[in-house]
């Protein structure tokens, strides 16, 4: 059901953990649901220069997490925003259809994190 | 490979493929011809009437071949529903019923029907006297399950067959899941009907049967020829037949024996002590004891039961869940949530079930290796220190 390379970035995935002092922080979803992604990341000059995840989830869910944060990292804010959830699906080898949702979750955690960044730039002392 | 999914399915006992056989290669004559070939294939189909009806204590004459588990229950619940209906349009079924006992009553509702469901306790038991409390003049038809193959619990059948005989209500129980463990015995009053599914006892998969009780009124599923006395039209399953009636006399002499029983009930108790003893914040569920012997289902904290299943299979273990991702439906399993369980506590469902190719060194396996799954699996989850603010919500959209 699920391609190699989705295994793989399941059962090795990549940027485990939380960056302390991270920049940005984004979660989306609910544990009633089967699925929560919660993603940090760093920023410097504009660019993504570190991005770590946690999830509870299936093994698609991990696997999405894991490509999303090796896919950002030295991007720019406005690159990385304009990932979708079909680039982590195609990345990934595919997902079948009912397991599109965590790709979609995938994209949507990262999108939190990058709108707390800018949020805390546009509040605080630059 | 070390299966512990026993109760998604079994392999085929040799004995079952031994006896299909001559059915799939040169005696594959229809029942019904009259020539001596027809002949051979409509004594195999009546010897294994005999050997599936002698496991329950049936009669032959009172077992109908289906195609499955599956059409067993569709035929017992829409079958004795619409035959009955001049007595009453009322049902009871138990929660924890399989889909293929609860959809059934929920179309019978779309036409008319009244249906309760019953509520378990939190070990998913059933109890009788919510069953005869829930009975009003238009009950036609109870329907409780003998055991549960998603925790295990074994439900107190023989009670409720006496309140159903009692006020001569139908009363049908869906034996799929223990009729490999438990003795089934339909000989006493109150049982109408029972499920059977051969591929669940070590028989091929694609037959089944449903035991009615002789003088029952049951509309068919299937209109067409007269076989099975006209209860149930398509030429049959011969092979199949066979397989399930080699495995069904198999089962009876192990059941009677009881040492089988015996041997996995201490695999179970065994895997039981390891899990909760190597794993915290994981709980047993379904009932402690009145469980089904070789069933263990858990739920672990923290964790989603797809990414146990995955992770459990790369090292070779192959388990089964309740949880919403693991489900095609992406629903957690309503049988967890109906006792009580969190939806959240509820994705972290596991169920091992265990029969005859089971030993003990695979049990000593899945404790030593299960352990680390989990362990692996919480480092990469946002609980792991616990659930935190982490609300309930019943009702999950699913995004596309």
């Amino acid at each position: 059901m699920y391609s190699e390379k989705l295994m793989d970035h399941f059962t090795n995935p990549r940027n485990v953990g939380e960056i302390p002092n991270a920049d940005g922080i984004g979660e989306e979803g609910n544990p009633t649901c089967g699925d929560v992604m919660k993603i940090s990341i760093k920023v410097e000059d504009g660019k993504i220069t570190d991005a770590k995840f946690r999830t509870f989830g299936c093994g698609a869910a991990i696997a999405v997490s894991s490509m999303v944060t090796e896919m950002v990292k030295g991007k720019t804010l406005d690159e990385a925003l304009a990932i979708t959830k079909e680039a982590v699906a195609a990345e990934l080898g595919g997902l079948p259809p009912q397991k599109m949702h965590c790709s979609n979750l995938g994209a949507d955690a990262l999108r939190r994190a990058i709108e707390d960044y800018k949020g805390r730039k546009g509040a605080g002392p630059a | 490979m070390r299966y512990f999914d026993y109760m998604a399915t079994n392999p085929l006992r040799p004995e079952a493929l031994e006896a299909m056989m001559p059915y799939l290669k040169e005696q594959f004559g229809n029942p019904l011809s009259l020539y001596d070939l027809g002949g051979k294939a409509r004594q195999a189909v009546e010897d294994a009437r005999a050997q599936v009806a002698a496991l329950i204590n049936a009669k032959p004459q009172e077992i109908i071949f289906t195609a499955g588990g599956a059409e067993a229950n569709n035929f017992a619940i829409r079958g004795l529903a619409l035959a009955n209906r001049q007595k009453g349009a009322h049902l009871i079924v138990s929660r924890m019923e399989h889909h293929s006992v609860l959809n059934p009553a929920r179309i019978l509702e779309k036409e008319g029907f009244a249906v309760t469901y019953l509520n378990v306790d939190r070990s998913g038991a059933v109890d009788p006297a919510e069953v005869e409390k829930a009975i009003t003049k238009e009950t036609i038809l109870i329907s409780v399950l003998s055991a549960s193959p998603e925790v295990g619990t074994i439900e107190p059948v023989d009670e409720i067959a006496a309140i159903a005989a009692k006020h001569q209500i139908l009363f049908h129980t869906d034996a799929v899941a223990s009729a490999a463990y438990l003795p089934s015995n339909v000989d006493k009053p109150g049982i109408t009907a029972l499920s059977l599914s051969a591929h669940e006892f070590g028989g091929p998969k694609g037959a089944g049967a449903l035991y009615v009780k002789g003088g029952t009124r049951i509309m068919p599923l299937i209109y067409g020829g007269i076989q099975e006395g006209g209860r149930r039209a398509g030429t049959e399953n011969v092979p199949a037949i066979a397989g399930m009636g080699a495995a069904a006399s198999l089962v009876k002499a192990e059941l009677a024996e009881g040492k089988e029983a015996a041997r996995l009930s201490g695999l179970r108790d065994k895997l039981i002590k390891g899990i909760l003893g190597g794993v915290e914040n994981a709980y047993l569920t379904g009932h402690p004891e009145h469980r089904l012997p070789g069933h263990a289902s858990f739920c672990v904290e923290f964790i989603e039961g797809e990414a146990m299943l995955l992770m459990s299979a790369a090292k070779g273990i192959y388990a089964a869940s309740g949880s919403a991702c693991s489900s095609k439906a992406l629903k957690a399993s309503p049988v967890l949530l109906s006792m009580g369980i969190s939806a959240q506590l509820a994705q972290g469902s596991i169920v091992f079930s265990m029969g005859g190719g089971t030993t003990d060194e695979d049990v000593d396996y899945v404790i030593s290796e299960f352990p680390p799954v989990v362990k692996r699996l919480r480092e990469i989850s946002p609980y792991a220190g616990g659930w935190g603010e982490a609300k309930e919500n019943p009702t999950c959209i699913q995004k596309n």
